[in-house]
């Protein structure tokens, strides 16, 4: 029975896990179609702001809810502004200045940060199923996923702000024939999404550590997520991220973490061979 | 008045074009006289926590020593490569090294597979390699010299010290999945049992993995006495903190072969690593005068990019220093007359203690340590003196085969 | 006219100049350095082909890379023949991207998720043999060796001499002879019939199929053919450095669509000369900071920033650039530039993106 518990409760963290670390992602390639290689760095940066400002002596919560996603969102900005939006609808080109960011955020942080800073460690203690016991800050990280998500759909689909975006990701001439100026449409979206990893990656800085390479870790599977998720992108990141993390889960745990990541692997590669067009692509085609 | 011509502005302008384009011509330029050897590590990329102490400890050992007046009265000029954690670098770098620098002597290389890059190349253009790190044993040839501790050197001791340190048998071995942690989960477990122990599981993970938590919970079904830990590299930190967060830190003490190689006593938190008990062939907490003595020199060099001197950085120091001595007692640097001279069975005394090089291995003979670490510092907890490379000796002795040329691997008998 | 003899003299001098001058100069240095770049250059060649001219976008050619050099690898410790040993990691490099192939385009699967399904592929194989250090993992003689790979690749001998291995020297010259041959071979292959049609599926799929040519079976052709390239690269690599996982990675593969960028797409010299040119930085790199103080020469923040200006200031790659300003010269100089290039079948404008 405690058995059952703690792997329910491990597969709710690591889906959520999973779910978090594509969230930003989901935003500027669902939305904007921006294959953005610096998305592991984006989240890199996320865990820098967040211990860098703790450090100083910001209070942990507002560091990682506050700090974090502002500077994160200000890079984005910055970025977007100088690179991205002259690359708009040149897929390939964009992905390369993305790529070339990545390597430049990495070499810059090493630069001015070393690759040694001290981590916090996670709070709030761990709670305890009979003889097992998980961290009680990653159950958390499972509800604010949720509230992320929920957050997402609500803009997306109760504001006035989301239909304009909406809009002018489906038919940019027509938003703009309509009075909308779809670049800052775009600037808006891309800073949200650095806005949104940059959150994600101080929240899963406490049990991750920081290391300015820590992106290589995370941008594989983040991109896998979101392209196996398909068009909607709330619905399908969550669906893909569900479907991917409940198979590395249970690989993991039936044989090993490795097997538990291949099987990931070969999941999504058996599901875009099925559904070329992603999860969403089939399924609840009607949702965002 | 100075009559300025066009000729002396241009003059001074190229003098100011070649100081800003920095030290690194000018100190190839500078010394024909002086003796080339070379550094080979990584300083960028993911390995770099590793390599930067080490070049670090390099950049030290020889400025002292051309502050005493060089070697064979010559000063070392030295060149530092980085491969950027990437391998075809290191078979790159150590080729230019050898035949283009034409370095008397190579120090270099970090994980087990950048020495196999450059082991070959060296032998072929006749460099002597020292290779500092510790790794898992059984290197067998004539042109390198393995400075790091190897696993029985360490684990013959420390896997009793923690059985009795915290009073329990059952041990559950996690470890990174590449060599060194395949071969050094087996000397653990061979270790273990014979000491009346047991190894109730062993966990590999490859180098990029940083999710822990199905892990834990096996651990926690498990329950063992003892955690071992063989975890290497920065994305394998996490584990320690997954544990904390997990509320195991009290529950389950834990040992390791690999914390602090990679500067973990900094970047986890004190409620992580306080308790864990480590060994090796040189900690930060040695108190010697000798160690005392570099560690306040090297502090002083290197101020804010001191990162803590590791085993590797230490050995890094004492080979550089063990070449000099060979080189100085050969009358040449000379690759043939220098290892002759280092095989007499050569040894230096500083901050980790007295190496002894092993004529028959080309390892050495060194002290070796344990440890606890508290708040960020190695408290020295026992020492054992001149531990010889013994799992190397079973498969290798270049006294009766000195055209061996390879890495065994050693059989462990458990 | 006169432009395609200036570039077929380009790359003759080249030729010699790798070749001939090179090796008679003897300078050890630079040719350990050039059969590595020669490995990869042929690695870059074989996604030149089939992005630039097949319009197939592989995020994760370096599988096919690894693929050989592993085949390579292991069947050259078991049966000792390296030359066998070298057919038969050609034979399954090609093999496996027939079989990918085949998964993919018979699933019309095309565009990013091709990309993505490719890099999956890529990461799935390092993933894999990253955990193979343990004792299981031996095939015959051979043992994976997980994350370090197999120092003991052995080196292919003489023909006919199983106890030759042949000199780094000697491998200098076979990798770089095998790139310009691969080059040539790829040269002849976009001249013929099936690199037209193969060209003609890129700009218009549906109406190549309705001229009455299954585009699956071209697409799958040309990606057999790059796939079986890319594994001699493999090969190469093997003999210079040794296998090991990371000829898989993220990094591997990175590296390789960037290269194909910068030297310029639909091209075949330039992702060679691109490759070339930022390996060569790479190496430069590591030599400039002598250890303590701030390194602002980071490898990584160096070519990353140096990258990005690259896409956004040039649109396109160094040799399409390069030929445009050679154009523009010869149309100044009342030379009708532009339509001896509209002539020229060889060269194929990049695809609009």
């Amino acid at each position: 029975m405690d058995y059952i518990v703690i792997i329910v409760l491990q597969l709710a963290v690591t889906v959520a896990n999973l779910a978090l670390i594509a969230a930003g992602l989901a935003i500027v390639f669902g939305m904007m179609r921006v294959i953005n290689f610096a998305h592991g760095e984006f989240l890199m940066l996320g865990g820098y702001a967040a211990i860098v400002s703790h450090r100083a002596g910001v209070n942990l919560w507002i560091a990682m809810f506050v700090v974090a996603p502002l500077v994160v969102g200000a890079v984005g900005a910055v970025l977007e502004r100088l690179v991205i939006r002259r690359l708009y609808g040149r897929m390939i080109d964009t992905m390369l200045a993305t790529w070339g960011i990545s390597l430049a955020l990495i070499g810059l942080v090493t630069v001015v940060f070393g690759n040694t800073v001290s981590g916090i460690s996670p709070p709030l203690g761990s709670l305890e199923v009979g003889r097992y016991a998980i961290g009680r800050y990653e159950l958390l990280l499972a509800v604010v996923c949720a509230a992320l998500y929920g957050g997402g759909w609500l803009l997306l689909r109760r504001t006035s702000f989301g239909l304009i975006a909406r809009g002018t990701m489906q038919n940019r001439t027509m938003a703009a024939a309509l009075g909308v100026d779809p670049g800052r449409v775009y600037a808006v979206t891309f800073a949200a999404g650095a806005a949104v990893t940059g959150l994600a990656g101080a929240l899963i800085a406490p049990i991750a550590g920081v290391v300015p390479t820590i992106g290589a870790a995370y941008i594989a599977k983040a991109f896998i997520t979101v392209i196996s998720g398909g068009a909607a992108i709330i619905a399908g990141t969550l669906s893909s991220a569900t479907l991917l993390g409940s198979i590395n889960t249970a690989f993991a745990f039936a044989f090993s973490p490795v097997l538990g990541e291949v099987a990931l692997l070969a999941a999504a590669v058996i599901l875009l061979r099925l559904l070329p067009q992603g999860i969403t692509g089939r399924f609840f085609r009607k949702s965002l | 008045m100075v009559d300025i011509t066009r000729r002396t502005l241009l003059t001074l302008a190229a003098g100011g074009a070649a100081a800003s384009v920095g030290p690194f011509y000018l100190r190839r330029a500078q010394a024909a006289d002086a003796i080339p050897i070379a550094g080979i590590h990584d300083a960028s990329g993911g390995i770099d926590i590793y390599g930067r102490p080490m070049i670090n400890c390099l950049q030290l050992a020889v400025e002292e020593l051309n502050a005493a007046g060089g070697v064979l009265g010559k000063p070392l000029n030295l060149v530092n490569y980085d491969p950027q954690s990437n391998m075809q670098l290191y078979t790159q770098y150590a080729t230019e090294a050898a035949t283009k620098q034409k370095a008397a002597v190579v120090f270099g290389g970090i994980l087990s597979a950048s020495r196999e890059a450059m082991r070959p190349t060296l032998r072929r253009f006749k460099t002597p390699y020292f290779y500092s790190l510790l790794y898992e044993g059984g290197v067998c040839d004539r042109n390198i010299f393995c400075m790091g501790s190897t696993p029985a050197q360490t684990l013959q001791k420390f896997t009793p010290f923690v059985m009795k340190r915290f009073n329990g048998k059952k041990i559950y071995t996690l470890a990174a999945d590449y060599n060194y942690g395949q071969i050094t989960a087996k000397w653990i477990k061979k270790f273990a049992t014979e000491s009346g122990g047991d190894v109730v599981a062993t966990d590999f993970f490859p180098l990029d993995v940083n999710d822990f938590g199905p892990t834990i919970r096996k651990i926690q079904a498990a329950q063992p006495d003892i955690i071992m830990s063989v975890l290497v590299g920065a994305n394998h930190n996490a584990f320690y903190r997954q544990w904390v967060a997990a509320g195991m830190k009290n529950k389950i003490p834990m040992a390791s072969t690999t914390f602090g190689i990679g500067n973990e006593q900094l970047t986890t938190s004190p409620e992580e690593q306080n308790g864990i008990i480590v060994s090796y062939a040189y900690l930060d907490g040695i108190q010697t005068p000798e160690n005392k003595a570099f560690l306040a020199k090297y502090t002083k060099r290197f101020d804010d990019k001191a990162d803590p001197v590791t085993e590797g950085a230490a050995m890094t120091y004492h080979a550089v220093n063990l070449w000099a001595k060979a080189a100085e007692l050969a009358g040449s640097v000379d690759r043939d007359k220098v290892i002759e001279a280092l095989e007499t069975g050569l040894s230096f005394i500083g901050p980790a203690g007295k190496t002894t090089i092993d004529p028959a291995t080309h390892h050495d003979t060194l002290d070796v340590y344990i440890a606890e670490v508290r708040d960020r510092k190695f408290n020295v907890l026992e020492s054992y003196l001149q531990q010889p490379p013994a799992d190397t000796a079973a498969v290798c002795n270049l006294r009766a085969h000195p055209n061996e040329n390879k890495q065994f691997v050693i059989d462990v008998k458990v | 006219m006169l432009k395609s003899s200036l570039g077929a003299a380009a790359v003759a001098l080249a030729a010699v100049y790798a070749l001939v001058v090179v090796p008679a100069e003897g300078q050890m240095t630079t040719m350990i350095n050039g059969s590595v770049y020669a490995s990869y250059g042929i690695l870059a060649l074989s996604l030149a082909l089939i992005w630039g001219y097949g319009g197939i976008l592989s995020f994760g050619q370096a599988a096919f890379f690894g693929l050989g050099g592993y085949a390579y690898a292991i069947a050259a410790l078991n049966l000792g023949n390296t030359w066998a040993a070298l057919v038969i990691a050609v034979a399954l490099a090609g093999a496996s991207a027939a079989v990918l192939g085949y998964f993919m385009f018979w699933g019309r699967i095309s565009d990013v998720y091709l990309g993505v399904i490719t890099l999956t592929v890529s990461l799935i194989l390092y993933r894999f043999l990253n955990q193979t250090a343990g004792d299981e993992w031996t095939i015959g003689s051979a043992p994976l060796g997980g994350f370090n790979g197999i120092p003991s690749t052995p080196i292919l001998t003489l023909p006919g001499l199983p106890d030759e291995p042949l000199s780094p020297e000697q491998i200098y010259v076979l990798a770089m002879g095998a790139l310009f041959v691969g080059y040539l071979a790829c040269k002849l292959l976009v001249a013929t019939h099936f690199g037209r049609v193969v060209v003609s599926i890129r700009e218009n799929e549906m109406r190549a199929e309705l001229l009455g040519y299954d585009a699956r079976l071209y697409k799958l052709g040309l990606f057999t053919f790059a796939g079986a390239l890319a594994g001699i690269g493999g090969v190469l690599f093997a003999n210079c450095v040794f296998v090991s996982p990371n000829m898989f990675n993220l990094q591997t593969n990175g590296q390789l669509i960037i290269w194909v960028i910068v030297g310029g797409l639909g091209t075949l010299a330039g992702p060679v000369i691109g490759c070339f040119l930022l390996l060569m930085l790479a190496t430069f790199l590591g030599t400039v900071h002598q250890g303590g103080g701030t390194n602002w020469f980071d490898p990584n923040l160096v070519l990353g920033v140096l990258l990005t200006l690259v896409v956004v200031a040039l649109r396109k790659g160094l040799l399409p650039l390069a030929i445009a300003g050679f154009d523009a010269i010869a149309a100044r100089r009342g030379q009708r530039g532009r339509l001896a290039r509209a002539a020229d079948p060889l060269v194929c404008e990049p695809q609009a993106e």
